[in-house]
C-alpha cells in the first residue's frame, strides 16, 4: 500500500507492507534514534511523535501515520541538544540507549508544561525505562534546564 | 588535579542524546542476512532429526543449519569471556544433539527478509526424544539425571568440576579452625539464604552483524564487553584460525556482565563464514529473558558465630549456586558469594564451601556484582538479625567487627586492605539516613509503616595476576592525542574516564585526547570490561603510557633543541629547554614528528595487578510497607561509597544510583521462576519489572574516598559494589517494620502481607 506522511518536516510517499509498524518503517527511513527495547509495549525505547502527541511507534502500524505528521528525535535536533546539554552535565546519559525515547517523552512534557514539579515529571516519563542511570541524573537534568529557561526567558516560559 | 576527580561530561554524550546511530543495528549493513534460532521447547531432549526441506523451499532462506551441518570435529568452548584457559568448562557447541534448556538453539536460520525467516522457523520439523529434566539445583548433585554426560566435556582448569556428577565446579576455603570458633560462641546462627535468579535487562538485547573484509576474513561487529575473547572463542567454536577473526566494538547499549558472554556472536559467525554472506542476529526481548545469561540461584546456608557483646569470631558459608544448562562464569561467580561478604568482618576463621550445579534452567553468566550480591545479602542479612538478637544496634555491631585500612585479609586471598573507608563510610551513611532520630521504624498517618535497614557491602578491583589492561597513546597531528584502548565503554564512560587519566598526565585539555575502541586489529590487547577492572586495571595501563608518552616527546624537543632530554621541561603546551635558550610547541612538535623522525611518538602499555583493591559501601534504605497488601515502596536510598580518588564524580555518582536501582530490583520485583516444565514465566519486560521511576524513590548519594596507592590517581572500582546492598538493606528494613525476617530475594508482596498478617494474630 502507499504511505504518504510527513516525517521530519518532510513530505513523503512511500509504498510500504501494509503490515509494517511505524517502528520499523522509520528506522528503514534511517531515522535510528528510534529504538526497539521489547516486544509488550513496556520500555518506551520506541517513543516518537504523531501530530505531536508522543506515541510508541512499535505499537502502531506505519499505516496509521497516512497523512499525517511524524517527528522524531532526528527532527528535533535543535530542541534536542538544548536538553541534551543538561542531561550530560549530569553525565546522566549512560550507554545512551534509552536516551532518544526519553528525550522525545521529556520534550513533550515541557512543551506541555513549562515547570512541571518533581512527580509529574516521574509520572510522565514513567514509560521510559532506563536500566543504566537510576533515573535521578535525568531527573536532575530536568529540572537544572527547567531553571536555565526560566532565568533564559525571564520568568515563565512559554 | 585538573582534569582527574572532576565532573566532564561524557565524551559521547551529545551524539548519544541526540540519537546518533552508533550502535550495532544501525551499523549493520542493509543487505544483511537475517538470523533467528530455532529453541527447544524441552528442558531436556535429544533431537533424533530434522527435516529441514520445507524451510530450504522458501525463496527467500538461504540456508538452514543443524547440529549435522557443524564439523565432525567441531570442539566444545565455553560462551565466558575470560582470559584462557577460562575457568568456566568447555561444554558448549553450536548447535547440540542433546539440548539442555527450553530456549537452547536447535538451528540456525538465515535469509533475506524476517518474514521469510519466520516461516522457516515454522516449517522446520524436529523430532525430539523428551528426557525428564533436572530442574532443582538443591538435589542436582550426584543426581540419576546428568546434564552433561557427553564425554568430550572439558573443564581447563581445576575447579573441581566433574560433569558426571553434575559439577560445574567445587570451592573449599577456610582459615582458622571455624568448627572450634563456632563451638567457643556464645551465640551461632544457622541460617538458610536463597536469591533467585535476575536478569541484566539492560536496554539493547543482544546483537551482533558480521561480514567478510577485503582479504577473506571474518568481522564481528556487536554489543559485546569482551572484544579479544570473543575474537578467540569464535574462532575456536567455527574451528578457524584467530587470525581469521577480528571483533569489532561500537557503542553498547549497556552490559552489566551480560555482554561478558557471548551470547549471540557465534550465530551469525558460522553463517557469515559458511555462507560468505553478511548477516545480522538481534535477540528479541523474549530470547534476552529467556535464553540469556542471567545471575546464578544461589542458595547459601551461613553459620555466624558471635559473643554476647556483639564479637563476631566466626562465618562458615556453603553456597548451591545454578549454573543451569552451560557452566559460563559458574566457578568463578560463587567465589565472590563467599569472599566477599565474609572478608567485611574481622574474625578468628572462616570457611567457605561451594557447589557450582548444572541444570535443566537457563545457563546462568556474569552480572554486575559477579556472585557477590548473592553472599551479601545472606552475610549482611545474617550479620542484621545478630545485631537484633542481641538487642545491639546494626550500625554499632559493624562498627565493633569491621576490617580496616592496613588489616591482613585472610579471607581475601590473603591480602592486604591497603585503602579503606568503610569506617567513615558507616559513620556517614548513619548520620546522613537520620538513622538515630528516625527510629528503625515507625507508624505513618496513612496507617503504614515506615522502616530503615542498612546494609555494608565491598567489591574487586580487576582479576589480579591474570586480567590485562592495554592502551595505546600516540601523538596525532596539531598537538592532539589518540587513545586507543581494548576495553569496552558500555555506557558506564571509561572511554571519558581514560581520557581524563592521560589528559592529567599530558597536562592537556580533555579535547585534545580523542578516543578509539574497540578494534582487536588496531586496539592493544585488553581483556575487557568486566571484573570491576577498566579504571584500576586500563586505567593504570593509560596512566604509564601517556607517562612514558611524555618521556618521548622531551627526548624528541631534545634532538631538535639538540640537548639533553633532561635539559627539557615539558609542560603539556610546549617543550622549553630550562636556560630559556628554545622551545618547541606541541603543535610544532607534531609537525617534526612527521618528518625525518625516528623517535616513535606512539605508546602502548599493558598491565597486570598484584592485588584487587576493594572498594567499598554503606547503604540505608528507607522504605513504606503497607502491611495489609504487602506492598513495599522504597522512599530514600542512602548509599555512601569509598572508590578511592572519584575519576569523574558525576559519572561514579550516576553509576552508584543506576547500581541502587537494580539492586532495589533485585530486592523488591525481578524475579525468575520455573513452571514445572522448565519453562520461564518471566519472558518479558511485562512480566518482569525492572524499576520504573516510579519505584526507587530518592536517593542520595555521596562519597568517603580513601586513597589507593596502585590505582591510577589513586582510584579503585565503582562499577559493580554499588548493586550489591540493597538485596539486604531492603530486607532489613521490612523485618524491622513487620518483625520477621526474609531469606529469600526478592521478598515478594505475599510474603511481607503473611508476615504481616501471622503477626497480627499474635
Ligand atoms: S519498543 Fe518497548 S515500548 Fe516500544
Ligand atoms: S542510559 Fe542505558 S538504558 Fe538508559
Amino acid at each position: 500500500m502507499e504511505l504518504t506522511l510527513t516525517l521530519n518536516g518532510k513530505k513523503m510517499s512511500r509504498l510500504i507492507e501494509p503490515g509494517i509498524l511505524l517502528l520499523d518503517f522509520l528506522r528503514s527511513e534511517g531515522c535510528y534514534s528510534v529504538k526497539r527495547g521489547c516486544e509488550t509495549s513496556n520500555c518506551g525505547l520506541c517513543t516518537v511523535f504523531l501530530d505531536d502527541v508522543p506515541v510508541l511507534s512499535c505499537s502502531l502500524l506505519a499505516a496509521r501515520a497516512q497523512g499525517r505528521r511524524v517527528t522524531t528525535l532526528e527532527g528535533l535536533r535543535q530542541e534536542a541538544e538544548e536538553l541534551a546539554a543538561f542531561i550530560a552535565a549530569q553525565g546522566a546519559e549512560q550507554c545512551g540507549f534509552c536516551n532518544p525515547g526519553f528525550m522525545m517523552n521529556a520534550i513533550a512534557l515541557l512543551r506541555e508544561k513549562a515547570e512541571p514539579s518533581v512527580d509529574e515529571i516521574r509520572d510522565y516519563l514513567a514509560g521510559n525505562l532506563c536500566r543504566c542511570s537510576g533515573y535521578e541524573g535525568q531527573l536532575r537534568g530536568i529540572l537544572a534546564f527547567i531553571e536555565w529557561r526560566k532565568s533564559e526567558k525571564g520568568g515563565a516560559a512559554r | 588535579m585538573k582534569i582527574v576527580n572532576t565532573s566532564v561530561p561524557k565524551k559521547d554524550a551529545l551524539q548519544l542524546l541526540t540519537g546518533q546511530p552508533v550502535y550495532t543495528d544501525d551499523l549493520a549493513p542493509k543487505d544483511c542476512l537475517i538470523v533467528r534460532l530455532l529453541r527447544s521447547p524441552y528442558a531436556s531432549a535429544i533431537v533424533k532429526s530434522v527435516n529441514k526441506k520445507a524451510a530450504l523451499l522458501i525463496p527467500d532462506i538461504e540456508a538452514v543449519y543443524t547440529w549435522e551441518d557443524l564439523p565432525a570435529d567441531a570442539k566444545r568452548f565455553t560462551l565466558a569471556g575470560q582470559t584462557y584457559p577460562e575457568p568456566s568448562p568447555h561444554d558448549h557447541l553450536i548447535l547440540d544433539r542433546r539440548l539442555r534448556y527450553v530456549g537452547d538453539p536447535v538451528a540456525i536460520v538465515a535469509g533475506r527478509n524476517e518474514a521469510a525467516v519466520e516461516k522457516a522457523l515454522a516449517l522446520i520439523k524436529v523430532e525430539y526424544e523428551v528426557l525428564e529434566p533436572l530442574l532443582d539445583p538443591t538435589v542436582a548433585k550426584d543426581n540419576k539425571i546428568i546434564v552433561h554426560p557427553e564425554d568430550d566435556w572439558e573443564a581447563l582448569c581445576p575447579v573441581g568440576a566433574d560433569n558426571k556428577r553434575n559439577l560445574c565446579a567445587h570451592a573449599e576455603s577456610n582459615a582458622g579452625d571455624i568448627e572450634a570458633t563456632l563451638a567457643d560462641c556464645d551465640i551461632v546462627l544457622d541460617r538458610t539464604y536463597h536469591t533467585k535468579a535476575v536478569q541484566q535487562c539492560m536496554m539493547e538485547t543482544y546483537r551482533t552483524f558480521c561480514t567478510i573484509d577485503t582479504y577473506g576474513r571474518l568481522v564481528i561487529t556487536g554489543a559485546t564487553q569482551v572484544p579479544f575473547h570473543v575474537r578467540r572463542i569464535v574462532a575456536l567454536a567455527l574451528g578457524i584460525p584467530k587470525s581469521k577473526v577480528r571483533v569489532i566494538k561500537p557503542r553498547i547499549g549497556g552490559g552489566f556482565g551480560a555482554k561478558q558472554t557471548c551470547v549471540s556472536e557465534v550465530y551469525p559467525a558460522l553463517v557469515t563464514w559458511l555462507t560468505k554472506k553478511p548477516s545480522k542476529i538481534v535477540f528479541s526481548r523474549y530470547e534476552c529473558m529467556t535464553a540469556s545469561s542471567p545471575r546464578h540461584e544461589t542458595h547459601m546456608r551461613v553459620r555466624l558465630g558471635a559473643m554476647k557483646d556483639g564479637r563476631i569470631r566466626g562465618i562458615d558459608m556453603y553456597a548451591v549456586s545454578n549454573t543451569g544448562a552451560y557452566g559460563d562464569h559458574g566457578p568463578t561467580t560463587v567465589d565472590l558469594t563467599g569472599h566477599k561478604p565474609i572478608t567485611l568482618y574481622r574474625t578468628e576463621s572462616y570457611r567457605f564451601v561451594a557447589d557450582v550445579v548444572y541444570t535443566n534452567n537457563m545457563p546462568a553468566g556474569a552480572y554486575r556484582g559477579y556472585g557477590a550480591p548473592q553472599g551479601m545479602f545472606a552475610v549482611e542479612s545474617a550479620v542484621n538479625e545478630l545485631a537484633a538478637l542481641l538487642g545491639m544496634d546494626a550500625f554499632l555491631l559493624r562498627e565493633k567487627n569491621i576490617i580496616h585500612e592496613g588489616d591482613y585479609l585472610p579471607s581475601y586471598y590473603g591480602e592486604t586492605n591497603t585503602s579503606c573507608a568503610l569506617d567513615r563510610c558507616l559513620a556517614r551513611a548513619k548520620e546522613l539516613s537520620g538513622w538515630e532520630e528516625k527510629g528503625l521504624c515507625r507508624k505513618l498517618q496513612n496507617g503504614k509503616v515506615r522502616a530503615l535497614g542498612m546494609a555494608m557491602a565491598m567489591q574487586g578491583s580487576a582479576i589480579p595476576y591474570l586480567d590485562v589492561g592495554g592502551a595505546t597513546l600516540r601523538l596525532g597531528d596539531e598537538g592532539t592525542y589518540n587513545l586507543l584502548i581494548g576495553a569496552s565503554d558500555m555506557g558506564t564512560g571509561c572511554d571519558t574516564i581514560l581520557a581524563q587519566i592521560a589528559a592529567e598526565v599530558l597536562e592537556c585539555d580533555l579535547d585534545a585526547v580523542s578516543v578509539f575502541g574497540v578494534d582487536t586489529d588496531a586496539s592493544p590487547y585488553d581483556s575487557g570490561s568486566y571484573a570491576s577492572s577498566t579504571t584500576y586495571l586500563t586505567g593504570q595501563a593509560v596512566y604509564q603510557a601517556a607517562a612514558e608518552l611524555r618521556r618521548r616527546l622531551t627526548l624528541l624537543a631534545a634532538k631538535l633543541l639538540k640537548c639533553e632530554a633532561d635539559e627539557i621541561i615539558f609542560d603539556g603546551k610546549k617543550a622549553a629547554k630550562i636556560d630559556g635558550s628554545g622551545a618547541l610547541t606541541l603543535a610544532e612538535l607534531a609537525v617534526a614528528s612527521q618528518a625525518g623522525n625516528d623517535v616513535a611518538l606512539d605508546v602502548t602499555a599493558s598491565t597486570k595487578s598484584t592485588a584487587s583493591p576493594p572498594p567499598f559501601m554503606v547503604g540505608v534504605a528507607e522504605v513504606d510497607i503497607d502491611t495489609e497488601t504487602g506492598e513495599v515502596r522504597p522512599v530514600h536510598y542512602y548509599g555512601v561509597v569509598d572508590c578511592g580518588t572519584c575519576i569523574n564524580p558525576n559519572l561514579a555518582k550516576v553509576q552508584t544510583e543506576g547500581g541502587i536501582v537494580q539492586g532495589i530490583g533485585m530486592a523488591l520485583s525481578e524475579n525468575v521462576t520455573y513452571a514445572p516444565d522448565g519453562r520461564v514465566y518471566e519472558n518479558s519486560l511485562m512480566q518482569y519489572k525492572i524499576p520504573s521511576r516510579l519505584d526507587n524513590g530518592r536517593l542520595t548519594v555521596v562519597f568517603e574516598p580513601s586513597y589507593e596507592k596502585s590505582g591510577p590517581f589513586g582510584a579503585k572500582s565503582i562499577g559493580e559494589l554499588v548493586i550489591n546492598t540493597p538485596g539486604p538493606a531492603i530486607a532489613a528494613a521490612i523485618a524491622n517494620a513487620v518483625g520477621a525476617r526474609f531469606y529469600e530475594l526478592p521478598v515478594t508482596p505475599e510474603q511481607v502481607a503473611m508476615a504481616a498478617a501471622a503477626r497480627k494474630k499474635k
